[in-house]
């Protein structure tokens, strides 16, 4: 599923660096029909198609072949267990899927977690974006030290807060009234689930809030101050639309991410007490039951809600959305 | 990736790629040879354990080898210290057909999945004859399946009750004792905890497994049938689920209870808050290890028994004590569920014959004593139970043995890795259990996993 997060950041440069000439809020460039090529720039699409060729026939070995193969095997039942019983299944598994109870539970679960964590993430991660954008002392130290929890393995840090949150072990479980266990309730659970998620991603989200700032120039925000417009004026009205590119980018990139969470939930609490997300399901029903079929239709059913996710911002986000300004386009 | 343009770069740029040629050659050629297996010397056989006791096992490798004279080499391998990791990686191993997998070491609830998907070999019957010869029967019972050996006991493991002599001069006979002695204990603010297993994994499903068959129940029959959802099985269902919820909801239980594992429980005690556990003999070994690999005797206590900050001279260790597993029916002993490993040789071997063999050989009664001496786990040879070595070192081998005798073995069905997953969703967490509904879930989502429908939670 990597290659959705990998193509907008293979395009986020060429954005980023596109929309610094094409003024946002006219963002309405023309669609015209196609314009007629001359012989020079057909040469140069030419050479510019066989450039990406090896990275595209690549990208369709290493991501095509798995997809092609997971619908595949999607479409079966298909047990290790028994495989006498190998048959083709049509949709069944899909039936399966989509009407078990489990899989609805651990859908909520995965929208709740994704929702919640990527809204706090916005939010905090703006609100460091902006000291970071604005810090005129160590600036370069500053970044870093907001980068360290990004720059620890989840795993590492999920298990130290399981830790923290186990009673008589942990100092953080410590400051709860004695005989609670914050890990074995779902609502808690789930609030512990998402607080080591935006704990760990915020830093991300900053980073890319931070280089959407850079794009603001600095004296729109200085004529709109002297227009009268306040903090929050210039933060609704300039800051934030003109980082609509940048904040599609991170909103993107953590709701993907955020929707297929898996290592936090696998060591905190394993999908104990009603806290399994969809990737959770996936997993045990492939890597525990052995169960091909049912497992690849989880899977596939992963890939189509994240693509929906995709499709859903980009619509929702219209023009500014990465790779459809046609001004960048050659 | 294009030939240089620069016609003049053609030589230098041609000799580069000899010299990647030649790399890659080289690096073939390299693991080729790491690779095989056959470069000359008798055949090796690979063994894959999990990664606890790895060193006694890769001593009964060496010790196998000396004893085969040349004939073959038994190389020890080493797989994850978690049980579904052992499976998953010898699963995709098996799945693949790799041939350098020769005898593996099988968890006592695989043995009809890996029959029935053709990863593991039929012992013949000779051999087979030989296996049988002195094994305890519950243990043997676990390699067993339609009637053949699949799998030959290595160790067993089983249950009993660890308990705190100072707390509970004699320890509960029954579960029903027990929940009463632990919430006395706690109304006189005094360590009152029962340590069993609770989080949703393995361990909850055999203690559920452990309480039904004490119940004299059984969950699934050996040809598949689902028994839960008839009587008798159903109403020794709804007896395990409600003493399960008594457990977790009693006034003296671990807030914890509904994520501990074995592990937890032995530190409950260890650290002085738990008065009774129901563990494996490993927390033995652990409480008279000291730190940082075990407990180094357990907290400090006073003398009330409660757990003490300073010196006083008193330890858990001093009032630690052991009790065959409380039954649920006063008078019936309880049908504990055994664990442990046996030994199988994959299909996909290419020297069965030898495997056959050297599976004989690791399982014999030197590798077997120093399984349970070093690693401490239980035997699987009747014989060693008599020995006064054997006893010297095991002080709880009397109601471990006890315990085997009176072994209940888990659902020998293919599905029992689904079934079990299930089980343990249902009864997660245990003081949420509704003992007479739960049982219809139960005897509904068995069948299902029983059959590979629908998924698994």
């Amino acid at each position: 599923m990597s290659e959705i997060v990998n193509e907008p950041s293979a395009k986020g440069p060429g954005t980023t660096a596109t929309t610094e000439r094409v003024a946002p809020p006219a963002a309405a460039p023309a669609r015209g029909g196609k314009p007629v090529l001359s012989e020079g720039k057909k040469a140069e699409r030419r050479l510019g198609l066989l450039l990406c060729a090896p990275a595209a026939i690549i990208m369709l070995l290493v991501t095509a072949y798995p997809i092609g193969y997971a619908v595949w095997l999607s479409l079966q039942r298909y047990d290790l267990r028994f495989p006498a019983d190998r048959a083709f299944a049509g949709f069944a598994n899909y039936a399966a899927v989509l009407t078990s109870a489990y899989w609805w539970q651990a859908f909520f679960v995965t929208v709740i977690i994704t929702v919640v964590s990527v809204a706090i993430e916005f939010v905090l991660g703006l609100a460091l974006a902006l000291v970071m954008h604005r810090t005129l002392v160590g600036r370069g130290l500053t970044r870093t030290v907001v980068l360290i929890p990004y720059g620890i393995v989840t795993v590492v840090a999920a298990f130290s807060w399981q830790f923290a949150w186990t009673p008589d072990k942990g100092y953080l479980a410590a400051l709860l009234p004695e005989g609670s266990a914050p890990l074995t309730d779902q609502v808690s659970a789930l609030a512990i689930i998402i607080l080591a998620e935006v704990w760990k991603t915020t830093p991300f989200m900053a980073l890319l809030l931070m280089a959407g700032l850079a794009l603001v120039p600095d004296d729109l925000l200085r004529a709109a101050q002297v227009d009268g417009a306040g903090p929050w004026q210039r933060l609704t009205r300039i800051i934030l639309p003109m980082m609509k590119p940048a904040i599609l980018v991170a909103l993107l990139f953590r709701t993907l991410d955020a929707f297929r969470v898996f290592d936090n939930i696998y060591i905190l609490t394993q999908g104990s007490n009603g806290t399994g997300s969809v990737s959770m399901l996936g997993y045990d029903n492939l890597f525990k039951a052995f169960n091909l079929g049912i497992g690849s239709a989880i899977s596939v059913l992963i890939f189509i809600a994240v693509a929906l996710i995709a499709l859903l911002f980009i619509k929702l986000f219209g023009a500014s959305a990465p790779g459809s300004d046609t001004g960048g386009r050659r | 990736m294009r030939e240089p343009l620069d016609p003049r770069r053609g030589r230098p740029g041609g000799g580069r790629r000899r010299l990647a040629l030649a790399g890659g050659a080289l690096l073939a050629a390299a693991m080729i040879a790491g690779c095989g297996t056959e470069a000359g010397g008798p055949p090796v056989l690979n063994f894959y354990t999990p990664a606890d006791g790895a060193t006694q096992y890769a001593a009964a490798a060496e010790a196998c080898t000396a004893a085969a004279g040349g004939r073959y080499t038994v190389v020890q391998q080493t797989l994850p210290k978690d049980a579904d990791g052992q499976r998953l990686q010898l699963a995709r191993r098996l799945v693949a057909g790799d041939p350098a997998v020769d005898i593996i070491g099988i968890d006592v609830t695989w043995t009809a999945e890996f029959a029935e998907a053709g990863w593991i070999e039929r012992f013949p019957p000779d051999i087979a004859a030989q296996v049988t010869e002195g094994t305890l029967e519950g243990p043997l019972e676990t390699g067993s399946y339609q009637g053949g050996v699949w799998a030959a006991p290595l160790n067993t493991n089983t249950q009993i009750l660890w308990y705190r002599k100072d707390l509970s001069p004699t320890p509960p006979a029954t579960w029903d004792e027990m929940i009463r002695a632990s919430e006395d204990l706690a109304a006189r603010g005094l360590p009152s905890y029962i340590e069993v297993q609770g989080a949703q994994y393995e361990g909850l499903t055999v203690w559920f497994n452990t309480l039904i068959n004490s119940a004299g129940g059984q969950i699934v029959s050996e040809n598949g049938e689902v028994l839960i959802g008839q009587e008798p099985s159903r109403s020794a269902a709804v007896r395990a689920a409600s003493i399960m919820q008594r457990v977790a909801t009693s006034s003296a239980a671990d807030p914890s209870l509904s994520v501990a594992k074995e592990n937890d429980g032995r530190l409950a005690m260890e650290a002085g808050q738990a008065a009774f556990q129901v563990n494996y003999p490993f927390v033995y070994a652990s409480i008279n290890t000291p730190p940082p690999d075990g407990g180094g005797g357990g907290t400090f206590i006073d003398e009330q028994g409660r757990p003490a900050g300073t010196d006083t001279g008193r330890q858990v260790i001093d009032e630690f004590a052991w009790a065959p597993y409380p039954a649920v029916e006063a008078g019936t002993p309880a049908k504990v569920t055994i664990g442990g490993l046996n030994l199988g040789v994959s299909t996909t071997s290419l020297h069965k014959d030898l495997a056959f063999e050297a599976v004989q050989c690791l399982r014999n009664r030197e590798n077997q004593l120093r399984n349970a001496v070093e690693g401490g786990v239980p035997p699987t040879l009747e014989a060693l139970y008599s020995d006064p070595a054997f006893q010297a070192e095991y002080p709880a081998w009397e109601a471990i043995k006890t315990s085997l005798d009176n072994a209940s073995v888990r659902p020998k069905t293919p599905a029992y890795q689904s079934i079990s997953i299930v089980i343990s969703d249902l009864l997660n967490p245990p003081a949420q259990i509704d003992p007479e509904a739960v049982v219809g879930t139960l005897a509904e989502q068995v069948a299902r996993a029983e059959n590979s429908e629908g998924l698994v939670p």
